[in-house]
């Protein structure tokens, strides 16, 4: 008798099916659509992820200059902040839902949302 | 002098010799298995099916069952996981991938071989697990951000084990 039998080939076919089957509806994120910016734990401006914006704001640092945060289609980034180390600068262009940079001098950060709310950690 | 008191003997069949065998193949596959390092609890070659899977094809389902039973009760006794969470886990995913095979029995070997089989428990087996570890250890739906990997792994040693035991026959036979 052969190894591997016409059933053995449905039901490897009905397992890859349902892992991909998961992968998708677990792993596949849905794509951020907006781009909230918060001064101070407050929300300042909602950019929607669909055209091109640019804002530039004055956070605790206005002293210095003011933080300039860019949206393009898909994505968003701080292209500019007076804080001295610029990390949230550094941190380029956010493309994925739930991922933010925090100017944390300036009391300003930028966080992508999706449609639905995501976690961006979950602990115990 | 009294005559010697009557001794009960309890003679083993040949059948109980036989589980034993098998019982013992099995719990020396999941010893060993033991000893590999996995990245992630749960992903496991799952060695001691191939065992399952012959004496499901040669003897049936009811001794494939006290097989697989006597693997997880004396596996757990021998690696000090007795009543330990992982216990419970292994019990759930051996008794769902028992109930699989059970059903599956009613399909004909010549057109489901041991690959088929060995792929749908191990699928079972690791839905039961993910099931009670979501009820029970984690709960929290974050658990299932992991299945697909589960799942993954499920296939591809549900094919290896599948092969091997199908192979292992096809030798003896």
């Amino acid at each position: 008798m052969k190894a591997v039998r016409p059933g053995d080939w449905l039901v490897i076919a009905a397992g890859l099916l349902a892992t991909a089957a998961t992968a998708a509806a677990q792993w596949g994120r849905s794509a951020p659509a907006l781009a909230q910016v918060r001064l101070d734990g407050r929300i300042v401006a909602e950019l929607p992820l669909t055209g091109t914006h640019r804002v530039a704001l004055d956070g605790a640092l206005a002293a210095l200059g003011q933080t300039v945060i860019e949206v393009e289609p898909g994505r968003a980034r701080i292209a500019a902040d007076p804080g001295p180390r610029q990390y949230c600068v550094h941190q380029g262009w956010l493309t994925r839902t739930g991922s933010v940079a925090v100017c944390a001098p300036s009391h300003i950060s930028l966080q992508l949302v999706g449609p639905d709310g995501a976690h961006d950690t979950v602990a115990f | 002098m009294s005559p010697a008191a009557p001794t009960l003997q309890v003679e083993p069949s040949a059948r109980d010799r036989r589980l034993a065998r098998y019982a013992a193949a099995a719990i020396a596959a999941s010893l060993v298995e033991a000893a590999i390092p996995s990245p992630l609890p749960g992903v496991k070659p799952g060695l001691a099916n191939i065992v399952i899977l012959i004496v499901l094809a040669r003897h049936g389902w009811r001794d494939a069952a006290w097989v697989s039973v006597l693997r997880v009760v004396a596996g757990s006794l021998l690696a000090g996981q007795f009543l330990a969470p992982g216990f419970f886990l292994a019990g759930a995913g051996a008794l769902a991938s028992l109930a699989v095979l059970g059903a599956l029995q009613a399909v004909s070997w010549r057109w489901l071989g041991p690959v088929g089989r060995s792929v749908a428990a191990a699928f079972a087996h690791i839905g039961a697990q993910l099931l009670l570890a979501r009820l029970w250890l984690v709960p929290h739906d974050g658990l299932f951000n992991l299945a697909p990997v589960f799942f993954g792994a499920a296939l591809l040693f549900g094919i290896l084990n599948g092969i091997v035991a199908a192979r292992l026959m096809q030798e003896k036979a």
